[in-house]
């Protein structure tokens, strides 16, 4: 298993489209931090224009490493599922296209060990992605723009979050977001068995988390009652609540909570039954599956 | 020993029988020529006995064993290079094996696997990437893969597809090698009946799904003989005086036009002479490849030469 | 008759004017205490209660500078003050002219104290009324409410400790208007977790905020530089 794992990870590590998906993510973090660098007050305004004439607002100390971090988290996390689906949609249906899958099937590996260091593989794939927009967001973001408070722009509600309370929420949003992901990976996974060209699965992938995340963005009372709770695009914002903290009766944070845990722990169980929902069905079709290609 | 028994082998597609009803057995050390149409069900069976397709019905047992059941010890023991062999373009020849030689569980040095690409003539070539190599050399790459575990069973899908003459007479020399020095038993499915005609040692002819014959070359036809196409005016008036004449059992087959005799190779002047002899007039005289004419003969379709033409 | 109700009018004209001058040494009084300190620097933690804002509670330093120059600082971390907090330092809300007019009496956390209301001269300025409840025995504001044109109302509580003497405060606790605040979700991406929406009624209550700092130590007439208030 460990072998075929390795077999996995080489594949996809020497396809030149994998790195696609490193340099996009690489040019994507730059383009925004360049863009705080000069005018980063301006994007504040944006998010607090409404309280200038009530507070008094410290731009300078605002904008600093991790506050650039969550800028880069929001715009972006809906931007990476395209590039998960570019490898994890690749992963059946690419080996189809290419002809390969004949040869790998009629080798001495069962068809749920293949599937399951492919699968494997491509989660692995998707935590090096995650550890790599760590790096460039947060790290790199600490190095351009130093540190201080993190203040958290929610629609009804401003969050700030002491500096001294704020790196062990990352380092929990970024493994939450890894989950997250790997969602997308398996749903990604699964369209791929039905293919023959990774195009396909890929474009359908994005599809369906494009309008789901509509669908989870609605205000639509019918919706928000039927459908939003079992949507997974609903569950995969659930790294922000990390940064959403309990208050006391005063009203003051308290640093080092969570304000709903529950919440997040339950998203973070739906999200995993939906790799398991679809990783299993992957694996029960293509066990069963005439390989034909 | 039988090296693959399948008995009633079917496979049923919502709309098609592609298999009904297949038996066949594959003996040690044979050169297995499976013949058949394009869309005959050839491809349909070899990757039923590569687990790629599960079957309807029936059973395949390779070294005695149940395919179902130990796919994974069979599965060690063959090699198969399937259709045009694709690979990893974007992988070199030699990481290309390396992985497919893991794959096969093997652990294998940097030496053995500059050894195999050197029996198939790709060593010099084997840090270049498969997407700049010929379908020859591709070809060639998969039966390094096919090999890489030294199978005694090796299962070869159309293997002269897409190749030229030299690359033909190669995968024909390639193919007597593994049989007659290597002692492996090596299935091969073709529709090019002149070169299988050169290397089985046993066949089966199969069309639409379904076995016609299976047997040895020298039991199905001598290969010293050959069908022989007479066009005539009158069909009726020639068959009725060969069937008097001393040709009456080497008549094969009589239809509007034409009769279908067969006959040794060097009894054609005698036949030619006999027929002028028994006044029969004679407007065409073919003598044709003997294992296409006895093919064509069993599957009944003439009109289909012109898809086993290369 | 007439000179009854002319006599009973100056009485009640001299009890008002009375009346007025001590409010107005009153006034001056609590001032001249105040006058005592030209600058301070005072170190405090500082808790933010507003509805829309969730904030931990932060140390910060608070700088003071006469006339009228004040500073919030926190130096480690992000404090967001309310626009107004000028008016957290005493001796601006005593600054300028104005007039002086008794409120009468009331009770502060249970001490008696005089209500002065202060008009102020300027009829363009900021403020448009401010009401000092000062604690007359020991001439401590304990409160101060003061309407302003741009902000609204803000209330200034106070309570004492070691430094009364300088008529600096132990804690003060600033409540004063805040807007709504609010982005749209699209801009957010929040996390819906579930749970229960601010209803309006609370919505609407909520939008007032509420400063506190609670002093620890006071650096008095050390002096400060004015680049600290830039």
């Amino acid at each position: 298993m460990w072998q075929l794992l390795q077999i996995e990870l080489f594949k996809i590590f020497r396809k030149p489209r994998t790195y696609i998906s490193f340099g996009a993510i690489a040019a994507m973090v730059l383009i925004v931090q360049v863009a705080l660098k000069f005018d980063g007050q301006s994007y504040i305004e944006f998010l607090l224009g409404s309280l200038k004439d009530t507070l008094d607002i410290p731009y300078n100390t605002i904008l600093n490493g991790y506050f650039v971090c969550f800028v880069i988290l929001n715009l972006l996390l809906i931007h990476i599922p395209l590039l998960i689906a570019l490898v994890a949609g690749d992963e059946i249906a690419g080996e189809a296209n290419m002809g390969t899958l004949r040869l790998l099937v009629s080798k001495p590996v069962s068809r749920i060990q293949l599937m399951l260091s492919k699968f494997a593989a491509t989660v692995i794939y998707t935590a090096l992605l995650l550890a790599w927009m760590a790096f460039l967001s947060l790290v790199l973001s600490i190095i351009l723009f130093g540190t201080n408070d993190l203040i958290v722009a929610r629609s009804n509600a401003l969050e700030v979050i002491s500096r001294n309370d704020i790196m062990w929420r990352y380092l929990a949003a970024f493994a939450y977001a890894t989950v997250a992901l790997t969602t997308v990976a398996s749903l990604a996974f699964l369209l791929s068995v039905f293919a023959d060209n990774s195009i396909g699965p890929i474009v359908s992938t994005i599809s369906i988390v494009i309008v789901f995340t509509i669908l989870s963005e609605l205000q639509i009372p019918l919706y928000d009652r039927t459908v939003k709770p079992y949507l997974f695009t609903s569950h995969m914002l659930g790294w922000k609540g990390f940064f959403y903290l309990k208050t006391d009766a005063e009203g003051i944070s308290i640093p080092g909570t969570i304000e709903n845990l529950p919440a997040v722990l339950k998203s973070m169980a739906i999200l995993l039954t939906y790799i398991c929902l679809f990783t299993g069905s992957a694996m029960f079709i293509f066990k069963r599956k005439d390989i034909l290609s | 020993m039988e090296v693959i028994n399948v008995s009633h082998l079917s496979k049923q597609y919502s709309d098609v029988n592609a298999v009904t009803d297949l038996s066949f057995t594959v003996k040690e050390a044979d050169v297995y020529g499976f013949l058949g149409q394009n869309g005959a069900g050839k491809s349909t069976t070899i990757r039923m006995l590569l687990t790629l397709i599960r079957p309807s019905a029936g059973k395949i047992e390779i070294f005695g064993l149940d395919l179902l059941t130990h796919r994974k010890e069979v599965l060690r023991q063959v090699g198969a290079v399937i259709e045009r062999p694709d690979l990893y373009k974007y992988l070199s020849a030699y990481e290309n094996l390396l992985l497919f030689a893991k794959m096969s569980g093997l652990r294998v040095q940097r030496r053995q696997l500059m050894e195999q690409l050197e029996m198939v003539g790709l060593a010099e070539r084997a840090g270049s990437r498969v997407k700049t190599f010929s379908q020859g050399m591709k070809q060639r790459l998969g039966i390094a893969i096919a090999l890489i575990h030294n199978p005694p069973l090796v299962i070869l899908d159309e293997p002269v597809n897409g190749l030229d003459p030299q690359g033909i007479a190669d995968m024909r020399n390639l193919i007597l090698h593994l049989s007659r020095h290597l002692k492996k038993t090596v299935v091969v499915s073709s529709h090019l009946l002149n070169e299988m005609e050169q290397i089985a040692t046993r066949m089966l002819i199969i069309d639409k799904g379904k076995k016609i014959i299976e047997g040895s070359v020298n039991e199905l036809f001598d290969p010293s003989k050959t069908i022989v196409e007479i066009d005539v005016n009158n069909e009726a008036r020639a068959a009725e005086k060969i069937a008097q004449s001393q040709w009456a059992d080497n008549l094969q087959q009589v239809s509007t036009g034409q009769l279908v005799l067969q006959v040794h190779k060097d009894q054609l002047a005698q036949l030619n002479k006999a027929l002028v002899e028994m006044d029969i007039a004679v407007t065409g005289f073919k003598p044709g490849n003997s294992l296409e004419k006895y093919f064509l003969s069993l599957t009944g379709t003439n009109q289909h030469v012109a898809a086993f033409t290369n | 008759m007439k000179q009854i109700l002319i006599l009973a009018l100056l009485t009640l004209l001299s009890g008002l004017n009375s009346h007025a001058q001590d409010a107005s040494l009153l006034v001056q009084k609590v001032k001249a205490k105040l006058e005592k300190v030209n600058d301070y620097e005072a170190t405090g933690e500082m808790k933010t209660n507003v509805s829309f804002m969730k904030v931990p509670a932060a140390q910060v330093k608070v700088y003071f500078k006469k006339p009228g120059k004040i500073k919030i600082k926190n130096e480690k971390g992000i404090s967001l003050v309310p626009k107004g907090t000028v008016s957290i330092s005493l001796s601006n809300l005593l600054s300028g002219q104005y007039q002086a007019l008794d409120g009468g009496t009331d009770n502060v956390n249970g001490v008696a104290v005089k209500v002065v209301k202060l008009l102020p001269l300027d009829e363009n300025g900021e403020v448009v009324l401010s009401k000092l409840y000062i604690d007359e025995k020991n001439l401590l504001i304990l409160k101060a409410k003061t309407t302003t044109r741009e902000s609204g109302t803000n209330e200034l509580e106070m309570s004492y400790g070691k430094f009364a003497a300088y008529a600096l405060p132990d804690k003060i606790v600033f409540t004063f208007n805040t807007q709504d605040y609010k982005l749209p979700k699209g801009v957010t991406f929040d996390y819906d977790d579930g749970s229960r929406k601010k209803t309006e009624a609370t919505a609407k209550e909520s939008q007032r905020g509420k400063i506190e700092i609670t002093y620890s130590t006071y650096l008095i007439n050390k002096g400060i530089s004015d680049d600290i208030f830039k």
